[in-house]
């Protein structure tokens, strides 16, 4: 099991024709991603590789039964691409693109409210279940398929790093995703730990956070009052100074609030077991899941 | 991006929100000028740096003359002035704001900014003006105001009525309140702000409403359609390592350590960092070479971080995903020959293409150090530094 994608998984690529879209585009069909469409306005008709590319996700959607979309589209127009994947009733919206505008990423969210959509990012790797199908840049090899850890994100990179110590330590994984670095986002760490929690196959979670904002706190409580399986985690920037925009958008020290120091004893006090020491992560995570 | 009050007040000018007549002044000359067009005393005169705090570092100061004025707008200029957001460094002072003294009979605070937990606008106010804000907010939170506006639908006449009971003003003063409150928030909206604060909004004598301090930064991520608001920077403020960083799109931020670092991707930067603290040495730098980086990137990566005089060392981390770990040992390899590389440096490289950008780095012939992980690297790194 896994959750939010599968081998059912349909996915359809907004900005195939881009060259970062066509490229991992590729590296997912390759992966063995069913992708069965790509959306880029005014190349309807033509055909990426094999997979045929239309004008409107609309248009798409009813063609080919796509049900997830991969938004390789410029942070210019990329809030409108969420949006008319929204509209066409995508279930999963992965939104990779970094650097959209807060006001943007405000108003998609308040537009998809009561909306089916779910939208994973922006600014994410993706999500990936191992074995069966990979949405977004990540690289594959590193990832053990069967589970039973799953692993949310609020980084790129540094989600590589602790799945690839995972993997070192013979802990394979369920479901990994990245919900993006940016202030404003879709799914978010509570979705993702309810989500673990219900899915059978998934016996831990791994949750890594960064600076920036509140999540990790309230993901905090959540676990401490929903959360049986046990959780290790990791909060990245206990060196970053306040003020100061740490590459991405969300992470950001703002006055007091926000630090790596104030997540970390959040997260302590939900019960999570906090890895102080990146450097061994694995081994921590091999004595609490086993 | 941050902007200067003066500048913050032109754009508050456009939107008819009330601010004191005044000036900005280069030196005492003008600022003398600026005063004598004012016509009255006392006048302000006030330091524009990028940083608040400015009036308990000695940066604000009434003048009760002209000759007083140019006195400190003498002082004031040139001045180092240290606040609790410059850092112990402190900031050169190169422009003073001069403005009217006002008739203050009440000093309020009020900001607009994104609210990331609800993704709606929210409003915060307060009577408790003139103090620090997160003060206020730890010790008596029921002191601030808070209104969230769904920008979808635009901040209502209730909205403003809220703000407005909620700091007690009196009915004469509601009015203009409430209008300059809806174009602080048309404001916030057009140039996509991530913060708009008016710290005191002063109530005169006279039962004007005036903004007495202006500040607005932006979203950096937005600045693509706002090419007016680009020609407020003012590189004077900013580090000239992360001015010279930025022009190759590298992510630097400059700290006090002595182990430079360079990393792909943001949240493992800062992961690194903390290594480095933990294997007992101190970060030089923040430094993100992003996911697409190229060998010339990470040669002026290197560049930037051996600009750096404390840097007693390099640590390079690259989880190879999107950017491949041959890319990146050509870039080192590049840079070595092009700069020099005078310091120590430890490699840690996982991912695409690992075992050609070994190869590559085993047969340039640099004294390289490698490293097996990041624990590995932290450890090698703070030893090298340290002996």
């Amino acid at each position: 099991m896994s959750i939010f994608v599968d081998n059912n998984t349909r996915l359809l690529v907004q900005g195939i024709t881009g060259k970062e879209g066509k490229f991992h585009t590729q590296q997912c069909v390759a992966y063995g991603t069913n992708v069965v469409a790509g959306v880029t306005p005014g190349k309807g008709g033509q055909k990426m590789d094999d997979i045929p590319v239309f004008n409107t996700v609309k248009e798409a959607v009813v063609q080919t039964g796509a049900n997830c979309s991969m938004v390789f589209v410029p942070p210019a127009f990329a809030a409108d691409a969420v949006m008319e994947a929204t509209d066409a009733g995508v279930d999963i919206i992965v939104a990779i693109t970094e650097g959209i505008p807060v006001m943007d990423m405000i108003k998609v969210k308040n537009t998809m409210a009561g909306k089916t959509s779910r939208l994973i990012g922006p600014n994410c790797p993706g999500i990936i279940t191992p074995g069966q199908c990979k949405i977004g840049i990540m690289p594959g090899p590193i990832h053990k398929p069967g589970g039973p850890v799953g692993v949310v994100s609020r980084s790129g990179t540094l989600t590589y790093e602790v799945v690839h110590q995972l993997t070192l330590q013979g802990i394979g994984q369920t479901t990994c995703l990245g919900i993006g670095g940016d202030p404003v986002n879709g799914t978010n760490f509570i979705d993702c730990l309810d989500a673990f929690e219900k899915d059978p196959e998934t016996t831990g979670i791994v949750m890594v956070g960064e600076i920036g904002g509140t999540a990790e706190e309230e993901a905090s409580e959540f676990i401490k009052q929903h959360v049986t399986k046990p959780v290790v985690g990791f909060v990245a920037g206990l060196t970053a100074p306040p003020g100061r925009r740490m590459g991405h958008a969300g992470a950001i020290i703002s006055g007091s609030s926000g630090t790596a120091q104030a997540k970390i004893e959040a997260m302590k006090a939900g019960g999570i077991h906090i890895c102080e020491n990146l450097g061994i992560f694995g081994e921590l995570c091999s004595e609490v899941f086993y | 991006m941050k902007i200067h009050e003066y500048q913050a007040k032109e754009l508050f000018k456009k939107y008819n929100i009330p601010i004191p007549d005044g000036g900005v002044a280069f030196n005492p000359d003008e600022a003398k000028q600026v005063a004598e067009n004012l016509g009255q005393f006392p006048v302000v005169v006030k330091a524009q740096i990028h940083a608040g705090g400015r009036g308990k570092g000695g940066g604000v100061k009434l003048a009760g003359s002209i000759d007083e004025v140019a006195g400190i707008a003498g002082e004031i200029i040139g001045m180092n002035l240290v606040t609790h957001q410059t850092g112990p460094d402190g900031k050169m002072v190169k422009k003073v704001l001069v403005e009217q003294g006002l008739n203050i009979a009440k000093e309020l605070y009020l900001s607009i900014i994104p609210d990331r937990a609800t993704a709606k606008i929210v409003i915060m106010a307060s009577e408790a003006g003139g103090m620090d804000i997160e003060e206020v907010a730890a010790e008596t939170p029921e002191k601030i105001i808070k209104v969230f506006i769904n920008p979808l639908v635009g901040i209502q006449p209730f909205h403003c009525r809220e703000v407005a009971f909620g700091l007690n003003l009196s009915s004469t003063v509601m009015r203009p309140f409430v209008s300059m409150l809806g174009s602080l928030y048309r404001l916030f909206m057009d140039y996509d702000c991530s913060l708009v604060e008016i710290n005191p909004l002063v109530i005169t004598a006279e039962d004007a409403v005036i903004a007495l301090d202006a500040k607005v930064d932006f979203d950096d991520n937005a600045l693509y359609r706002h090419k007016n608001i680009i020609e407020y920077r003012d590189i004077d403020e900013e580090d000239p390592l992360e001015v010279e960083a930025s022009k190759f799109n590298l992510n630097y931020i400059k700290l006090d350590g002595n182990v430079g670092n360079m990393v792909n991707g943001a949240g493992l930067a800062m992961a690194t960092m903390d290594i480095i603290k933990l294997a007992g040495a101190e970060p030089a730098n923040f430094l993100d070479v992003g996911g697409g980086a190229s060998a010339e990137m990470v040669e002026n990566g290197f560049r930037i971080m051996l600009g750096d005089k404390n840097v007693k060392g390099i640590l390079i981390n690259i989880f190879g995903g999107i950017l491949r770990c041959d890319v990146l040992a050509e870039g080192v390899v590049q840079a070595a020959e092009k700069t020099g590389i005078n310091v120590p440096v430890v490699i840690r490289m996982e991912g695409t293409n690992v075992e050609q950008g070994r190869k590559i780095l085993a047969e340039s012939g640099l004294n390289l150090t490698t490293a097996s992980d990041m624990k590995d690297a932290a450890q090698k790194v703070a030893q090298l530094v340290a002996g």
